[in-house]
């Protein structure tokens, strides 16, 4: 083979990986263009401030008011990880620092399952388990009346599903921290959990809260384990035992109807939108800060 | 009262381990306990009959069908469209820049949540003027998996040691044979993951396929048929108000459980079968 044909195929492999690279990327761009597009007809009819900031949500009247779905999504995903962080960072503080290698080497794998799990998976678990366990265990004891399919019921779904999130990375980045640094503080006659505390967690803090933010990205944007069981009703949610309307619900639920209502179509794919917003932009900052943390550290 | 400071937070964290472990187990088994009372074969080979919905016959063959050539199909195409992409993401083919902006801009795809998959599909179907149909289906799960492929492949082809490629280009290799030959078989292992961990996440989605794919009692056969789906069928499933059909639900999602759970089984063992050829 002559040196100049290996050369020139080399080019053209690596200009046609280049090409298709650059065609992917596009595609989404544009394809995000054409959700701000196709919402176009929703915002010429009200201002920004007046979808986002109204209560009044009557699609068949023109009201599209989309501050319930948008206090619905952040209630439920606040919720979760209200739930969530504590537990999976306390689990992946355990699994990085304090396990023993071979419990790591089996419940990492195990965590990564759960992680795998589909989302519907989740929801018929919630409507068998944790629907009857909110409506007659827990409300009660809070002297309330509930279905079952409300805001708690919600957090507690998407905590379970946020978990391995946490979790996998929070390890991640645990390990990621140097072995100097602990050693270090061993070595000064620290203990161990006082050098997690005070030396690990406080080196990983910035990788952690990117981690966090993930998790929140990932609990906003989830669908259909939510919307089985948190009751999806457009109201503000006024306590944990009421029903909420998170945005990706909101989506899945009305689609078949979209198009019998003038600017339906246009309101639903504006929540695509929105919802396509916050949890890029989350995403986008966590894992930039990331890979700048990385970078800092390596 | 230091040693109680000292001794408690693992503890603690042991115990939150335990938890987590334990609600994954409760999962599985209140999946098994309700899905497996309602479960029997011939729901697996046989279609809905009229008035499945209503507690008549059949089963749930358009459903698994309708995922295998979907998820299927899209994993094809994520992986044949996401393996030249990693490659190019490795070291010494783009500026290290450029490099890291790609890969932040898969991270940022991998994120974007499924629904808004689902939504660009429809968007798309609409401006086509075209059907929900399976086609439209397994390009949208195609779309979904495929910056999860390349992040995945793109991991696994980073963790070959760049020694190894030195070595190659030392013997006179190019950089793309480098990679094909060497760094490829090196980090094949990782690849299958990537290729089934992909397959997973297309299998168990409804989000993506709800709009895009339709729903349909029958078995898809064309690409422009809608086409059933595991999860949607789950989802259509339970909401019923008869308690037979909901059963039904659980069946459905024992199926799906136990197809993920197969999947992150034959993760193991495709990584030490395809990691026979690693050098170190």
């Amino acid at each position: 083979m002559l040196a100049a044909m290996r050369g020139r195929t080399e080019r053209a492999v690596l200009a046609a990986a280049g090409t298709l690279t650059a065609i992917i990327l596009l595609v989404a761009v544009a394809l995000s263009g054409l959700l701000v597009t196709r919402s176009l007809p929703l915002l010429q009819t009200q201002p920004l401030a007046a979808l986002l900031l109204s209560t009044e949500w009557s699609p068949s009247e023109g009201q599209f008011g989309f501050y319930p779905f948008v206090a619905g999504t952040l209630a439920v995903t606040m919720l979760a990880l209200v739930f969530a962080v504590p537990l999976g960072l306390l689990s992946a503080v355990h699994l990085a620092e304090f396990a023993a290698a071979r419990t790591r080497r089996l419940l990492l794998p195990l965590i990564d399952v759960l992680a795998g799990i589909p989302s519907v998976v989740f929801g018929v678990f919630g409507i068998v388990v944790l629907v009857p366990l909110v409506r007659d265990v827990i409300a009660p004891r809070f002297g309330a009346v509930t279905s079952g399919y409300c805001l708690l019921t919600g957090g507690l779904v998407l905590a379970l599903m946020v978990l391995p999130v946490i979790i996998a990375l929070g390890v991640e980045v645990l390990r990621s921290v140097p072995q100097e640094l602990r050693l270090a503080s061993r070595a000064l006659g620290v203990p161990a959990w006082t050098t997690v505390r005070r030396v690990v967690l406080r080196a990983a803090a910035p990788q952690l809260g990117a981690v966090l933010v993930l998790a929140f990205a990932r609990a906003a944007g989830e669908t259909m384990a939510v919307l089985m069981v948190v009751g999806n009703v457009a109201v503000l949610p006024d306590s944990l035992f009421s029903s909420v309307y998170p945005l990706p619900a909101l989506i899945a639920n009305n689609y078949g109807e979209m198009m019998s209502i003038p600017t339906y179509d246009s309101a639903l794919l504006f929540a695509a939108l929105l919802l396509l917003v916050i949890v890029g932009t989350a995403v986008t900052v966590a894992r930039w800060s990331l890979a700048r943390l990385r970078a800092g550290l390596a | 009262m230091r040693r109680l400071r000292e001794w408690l937070p693992p503890q603690l964290a042991r115990a939150a381990t335990m938890v987590v472990v334990a609600a994954l187990a409760a999962i599985v088994m209140v999946i098994l306990r309700h899905g497996l009372s309602s479960f029997s074969w011939e729901m697996m080979v046989t279609p809905p009959a009229s008035g499945f919905f209503l507690g008549g016959g059949g089963g749930i063959l358009n459903a698994i069908v309708g995922s295998l050539l979907m998820a299927g199909g899209a994993t094809v195409l994520a992986v044949l469209l996401g393996l030249p992409v990693a490659l190019l993401l490795q070291r010494g083919l783009l500026a290290p820049r450029t490099a890291a902006l790609c890969r932040l801009a898969f991270d940022i795809l991998q994120g974007v949540p499924s629904i808004v998959y689902g939504a660009f599909g429809f968007t798309v179907l609409l401006v086509l003027g075209m059907r929900a149909s399976l086609l439209a289906g397994t390009l949208t799960l195609a779309l979904l998996e495929l910056p999860l492929a390349v992040r995945a492949f793109d991991e696994a082809l980073r963790g070959v040691p760049a020694a190894l490629l030195d070595t190659a280009r030392a013997t006179g290799a190019t950089r793309v044979q480098a990679l094909l030959s060497v760094a490829c078989r090196q980090a094949l292992p990782g690849m299958a993951a990537g290729v089934i961990l992909a397959f997973g996440r297309g299998i168990g989605d409804a989000a993506a396929v709800l709009f895009t794919a339709g729903f349909s009692v029958a078995v898809p056969l064309s690409p422009g048929a809608p086409a059933a789906s595991l999860p949607v069928a789950v989802f259509f499933l339970i909401n019923s108000h008869i308690p037979r059909v909901q059963e039904r639900a659980y069946a459905a999602a024992l199926v799906l459980l136990l197809i993920v759970l197969g999947l992150s089984v034959l993760t193991r063992l495709a990584a030490r079968w395809l990691g026979r050829y690693r050098i170190p």
